[in-house]
């Protein structure tokens, strides 16, 4: 009989057991402690002992950000195909479908408009349950239809990023989406439409060198791991130890990379108090 | 120094020197001789380059022969001046940066740049750039486009630098946001690879009005390593990795992720470098000719909207 279950350190769980939106009646937190999912949910599922925030995907995110969770989803039909008929030690065309159905999700980001306490905003939130969050050609395209839309209706754009970065059973593809949207960026600051990029856990690689770091704000949820190499790629590069609270939300802020950090539970409201300042005639 | 594909044909070469060597000192008439092995060493090359594996042109993209972006600046320039640092934190020297001309044609040049040997290899950091050469290689660029003059961006990276301090700089951003600045650039912008796209690293200085790749390089989203290792768990997928990341310049051109390649002379650039100087020269003269024909306007345009096109999907 032991005492401890973990024996080894890191994180030991297959990919296929990780949970990432808390499904059942009682949900553990890291701390140990387990507590009513209905209670996490009425907290933004935020753990109300420690401030831990539960990663939560797009349906959580737009339930709480849009007013009474009214709002118009963008390009919900699209879906990737699998240009270069990737296989490694599966098909990727098999890996999406498995992917759709478990997650009930098209691919890796939602994009929709309505409005947040009253202001029209337009809202990509990436979902890191499938594949990760990677970026292929569906979450560039999707996110540079959201922009142009942002665009040209003049509303204040959120991007919400949580991704491992591009997708590579896209390659060249995949590679390219971080011009794409960097491109329609430069369009949308141009026209000083306001745009707001939340970095949320995990956010790295591709993504964060492309829309994550272009915000006009860039902020970030408390705790979150932003970088662009993963930590495993930089430790194995460098041959040593990481230092700790590296590549956290608060070693960004600390190193001068993010606006502010804001806890999910004031999401909503210190959001609109930006926006209404820019807004402000 | 030579790759194991290359081996016979090193071989062919080495017996057609002996031979020659040999008639030298003999006066034995061995010209019939060595023409008949030159047309064979003709042949082989032809086989063995129009043959070669996606694997294989990573790894003549890797050939430590190969001309770096130095090799070609000087070749190909009359006059050059290097600039240094990116006025914020120190001058990175994986990134190189400055103006020369061509034929009386001011152009800024910048690009990844790697080391010959151990000592020149660590100072280049491998051609592995830190924010502060994404940094310097902006600020140059800006500069550029207050004096009008095109800028040549040639490409050679196994990626950005994925260290510790990269990251407490900003080596995300400073990509990001060379991508997004590249894109408004009123000055002609033509981004060349010369060796290894890798990744961000490579895209951070490769948004431009043309996109062309050398015929021995490669470009896409991670090293066939890299990919191997995570999606095989195994270093050992480098092969397949490659293959299956399509990331030779005819795959990415059939994409229509670039816009076209650059024929390298026989046997790859690192056989001839004053013939492939050649090839580049004229080929980064055309082009800044045909998009100085346009106005900045359109070419940002285009710039933008061809960017905007890449991507596969359904609806």
């Amino acid at each position: 009989m032991t005492w401890f279950l973990r024996k080894a350190k890191g994180i030991q769980t297959p990919t296929k057991d990780k949970k990432d939106v808390p499904d059942g009646l009682w949900y553990k937190l890291p701390s140990g402690k387990i507590i009513h999912t209905r209670e996490l949910k009425n907290n933004a599922y935020v753990s109300p002992d420690d401030g831990y925030h539960v990663r939560i995907g797009s349906k959580e995110y737009f339930e709480l950000l849009f007013d009474k969770n009214k709002f118009t989803e963008l390009d919900a039909k699209m879906v990737s195909s699998d240009p270069l008929k990737f296989v490694d030690s599966k098909p990727y065309i098999g890996r999406l479908k498995a992917s759709i159905k478990k997650t009930h999700l098209n691919d890796a980001v939602r994009t929709a408009h309505g409005k947040m306490n009253g202001i029209n905003i337009v809202i990509a939130c990436m979902d890191f349950s499938f594949i990760g969050g990677s970026m292929g050609s569906v979450v560039g395209e999707k996110i540079a239809r959201a922009i142009d839309f942002a665009l040209k209706k003049k509303y204040p754009l959120i991007i919400i990023s949580k991704s491992g970065g591009a997708r590579m059973m896209e390659a060249g593809y995949s590679l390219m989406q971080m011009g794409k949207t960097s491109a329609k960026l430069a369009l949308l600051s141009e026209a000083k439409v306001p745009y707001i990029s939340l970095m949320t856990d995990p956010t790295t690689g591709g993504v964060t060198a492309s829309y994550a770091m272009l915000g006009d704000f860039n902020i970030a949820e408390p705790g979150a791991l932003i970088g662009f190499a993963g930590p495993r790629v930089i430790r194995e590069f460098m041959g040593k130890d990481l230092p700790k609270g590296f590549q956290t939300s608060e070693f960004l802020l600390e190193n001068g990379f993010l606006d502010f950090i804001v806890d999910r539970r004031k999401l909503k409201n210190t959001l609109t108090t930006l926006l209404s300042m820019l807004l402000e005639k | 120094m030579h790759l194991e594909f290359e081996t016979p044909i090193e071989e062919l070469e080495h017996k057609i020197e002996e031979m020659k060597h040999l008639a030298h000192g003999s006066g034995v008439e061995v010209d019939k001789a060595v023409k008949a092995l030159e047309i064979k060493l003709e042949s082989l090359k032809k086989e063995i380059f129009e043959n070669l594996t996606r694997w294989q042109r990573v790894q003549l993209a890797r050939h430590p022969e190969r001309p770096y972006t130095l090799d070609y600046i000087y070749e190909i320039t009359d006059d050059f001046i290097e600039m240094h640092g990116d006025r914020m934190v120190k001058d990175d020297k994986a990134m190189i940066g400055g103006f020369g001309n061509i034929d009386g044609k001011t152009i800024l040049f910048i690009g990844q740049q790697k080391g010959r040997n151990t000592k020149q290899r660590q100072a280049r950091n491998f051609g592995m750039a830190n924010p502060d050469g994404y940094r310097k290689a902006l600020r140059l660029m800006k500069l550029a486009e207050k004096f009008n003059k095109p800028i040549v961006a040639l490409i050679d990276t196994p990626g950005a630098y994925p260290g510790i301090d990269a990251e407490a700089r900003g080596q995300a951003e400073a990509i990001a946001r060379n991508m997004r600045e590249m894109f408004m650039l009123k000055v002609p912008v033509i981004c060349i690879i010369i060796g290894e796209g890798a990744s961000g690293g490579a895209i951070g200085i490769a948004i431009g009005d043309r996109v062309i790749m050398m015929e021995n390089t490669w470009y896409s989203v991670i090293s066939p390593e890299s990919c191997s290792s995570i999606l095989w768990r195994s270093w050992d997928y480098k092969e397949e990795a490659a293959e299956a990341l399509k990331l030779t310049a005819e795959d990415m051109l059939e994409f229509g992720l670039i816009d076209s390649i650059l024929e390298e002379p026989l046997g790859g650039a690192h056989k001839d470098l004053k013939g492939t100087s050649v090839i580049l020269k004229n080929a980064i003269l055309k082009e800044i000719a045909a998009l100085e024909k346009i106005t900045p306007d359109e070419r940002i345009k285009k710039r933008i909207d061809k960017f905007s096109k890449m991507g596969v999907f359904k609806e």
